[in-house]
């Protein structure tokens, strides 16, 4: 019999420490969409996806009634656009993008992912299109995301496809200039890109994956804060402790909502992502969890330690909560979604270099940074290249999602609004390193990946 | 959109057939009459009722059969919370599962 005190836990939990259920991410192939005619593969791609997700939407509503947990976001990860639409005979890709913005908006979810190309060794002719088409799709959408992947722990890094980005970033940066350089925000450069992953900007349905699938994102900060207000002082064995029975209870409520969606929609359960993701609200930060554990602000000495720690148990408190865990899974540290991130910012305990260190032990990567508008692309392609050297030796996912906000400079405030947030500029270290990024080619595999 | 026959039946069998239903405000007369002349009138069984009164705050909580309400869980749920509105308390009907799945393995 199910106890009083287990349902006041529960309730709370959802009541007052924002529990919820991030996403409910639907991938989708469109394999089998492919045609030389844009007109027709963008009618394929827009009647597969309406069709296939038509209940998307509204069963996650009838689950967040069923349980009374909020599902927050219900989004849609495609096939890489740059491999679905590869027969396509054209030199640009965007009405591919607007044809998939049409389907998101139709059927109600509020992002669609896979406006992609994985380029981790080279580029065929879609992945070029895909990437030259990048700044005007994000510019005349509203829903879709986009990524590249330049490196893997296997291949090595791309730095040809490392330069284009600085430079495709920072045009996407200046044809969106009106709205605070928005369309940055919707576009991810991994290394090491995992294919189940159910949260955007990054998600895209890998070509390992089966026809349709059901991930599921579940969250928590709030819950992990406030579990550990209660052991302050206490030594690592309890701290550690305390967020492994944490996340074990966040991640079941997740187990169940993919579950039953995966059953109502007819469609086999993924994974998991056991990420902690924080929103602008106050009690759902990351950076609150830190200042638990005992430090003044994130960015703090010891706060490598602290997210290293946070991280491992959520993933240890997780695993045994689920069947099947995959996707990103770790902490996200995007400052602009997280308001105790912008606070150590702005009292300047929180650097770009700091959060470089902090993304060797987390998920994922610079994640939602503005920088100054006048950054030049040789210096994004550096940040992109150091990324994707942490995330190829340590064999792990890194990631940048970096805003050079056109017309901004360090000490202004740039709004994205809703889940995105709103971020202080961030200074860039300047020193040129323009020869090194001019270099182009590849950086070879890690020796490490000779595994075989 | 009309509920698909296989869902009504599939949610029966699959999942558990009992609701937790949580009433937390300020008390005043009548909160549990009107709770369980709702159920009666929509073919709810209580199997079980607690509540505690903590400095003048409500705090009931049932657990109810949903095997064969007259009405869809969703709209159970709405209702609920809109007859909650009225009286001036929170009202919340859950899937027994989401406690369930959290406390138990």
């Amino acid at each position: 019999m199910i106890s009083r005190v287990e349902v006041q836990e529960t309730n709370s939990m959802i009541r007052e420490m924002n529990l919820d259920v991030r996403t409910i991410t639907m991938g989708i192939s469109l394999m089998d969409c492919a045609h030389e005619d844009m007109n027709v593969f963008n009618r394929n791609i827009y009647d597969k996806i309406t069709r296939t997700a038509e209940n998307l939407v509204k069963t996650g509503e009838d689950l967040e009634k069923q349980f009374g947990v909020p599902i927050v976001n219900k989004r849609i990860s495609v096939t890489p656009i740059s491999i679905a639409a590869g027969g396509l005979k054209t030199d640009t890709f965007v009405p591919v993008a607007e044809a998939l913005d049409r389907a998101a908006k139709e059927v109600g979810v509020n992002f669609i992912g896979g406006f992609s190309a994985l380029v981790q060794k080279g580029f065929t002719n879609g992945d070029r299109v895909l990437i030259d088409s990048i700044p005007e799709a994000l510019a005349v959408t509203e829903r879709v995301c986009s990524s590249v992947n330049v490196g893997s722990s296997r291949n090595g890094i791309n730095m040809d496809a490392v330069k284009k980005m600085g430079d495709i970033i920072l045009r996407t940066a200046e044809r969106t200039a009106d709205r605070g350089s928005i369309g940055c925000a919707k576009l991810v450069v991994f290394c090491n890109a995992v294919e189940d992953n159910p949260f955007m900007a990054g998600a895209f349905h890998g070509v390992g994956e089966q026809e349709c699938v059901i991930n599921v994102g579940v969250s928590g900060p709030g819950v992990v804060k406030r579990a550990l207000e209660e052991v302050k002082g206490k030594d690592f064995e309890t701290l550690c402790e305390t967020i492994k029975r944490t996340a074990f209870k966040v991640t079941r409520v997740g187990q169940l909502v993919a579950q039953e969606a995966s059953k109502r929609l007819g469609v086999p359960f993924g994974i998991i992502d056991l990420s902690l993701a924080p929103t602008p609200e106050i009690g759902d930060s990351i950076a609150e969890i830190f200042q638990v554990m005992g430090l003044e602000e994130a960015g703090a000495p010891g706060t490598t330690a602290a997210l290293a720690i946070l991280n491992d148990n959520v993933k240890k408190g997780g695993v045994m909560a689920s069947s099947y865990v995959g996707g990103l899974s770790g902490a996200f540290i995007p400052v602009s979604e997280d308001h105790g991130m912008i606070e150590a910012v702005q009292r300047g305990a929180l650097t770009l270099e700091k959060l470089e260190a902090m993304t060797c032990v987390c998920s994922v990567g610079l994640d939602m940074i503005a920088i100054p508008g006048n950054t030049s692309a040789a210096t994004i392609s550096g940040i992109i290249a150091d990324e994707s050297a942490i995330g190829m030796v340590n064999n792990k996912t890194t990631a940048v999602r970096i805003i050079p906000v056109i017309g901004k400079d360090v000490g202004e405030v740039v709004e994205f609004g809703g889940l995105l947030g709103y971020a202080p500029i961030m200074p860039v270290n300047a020193f040129n390193c323009a020869p090194f990024i001019e270099r182009g080619g590849r950086i070879p595999a890690p020796i490490h990946s000779f595994k075989n | 959109m009309t509920r698909p026959r296989w869902r009504e039946s599939y949610i029966k069998e699959e999942l558990g057939l009992k609701g937790i239903i949580t009433v937390l405000g300020k008390d005043k007369v009548g909160i549990i009459a009107k709770v369980c002349t709702y159920l009666a009138d929509h073919n709810v069984n209580i199997l079980d009722i607690s509540q505690t009164i903590i400095q003048g705050y409500f705090n009931m909580m049932m657990i109810v059969d949903i095997s064969s309400p007259t009405k869809s869980f969703e709209t159970l749920v709405e209702e609920l919370q809109e007859l909650g509105r009225s009286i001036g308390v929170e009202i919340k009907l859950q899937h027994e599962d989401i406690f369930n799945t959290m406390h138990r393995i």
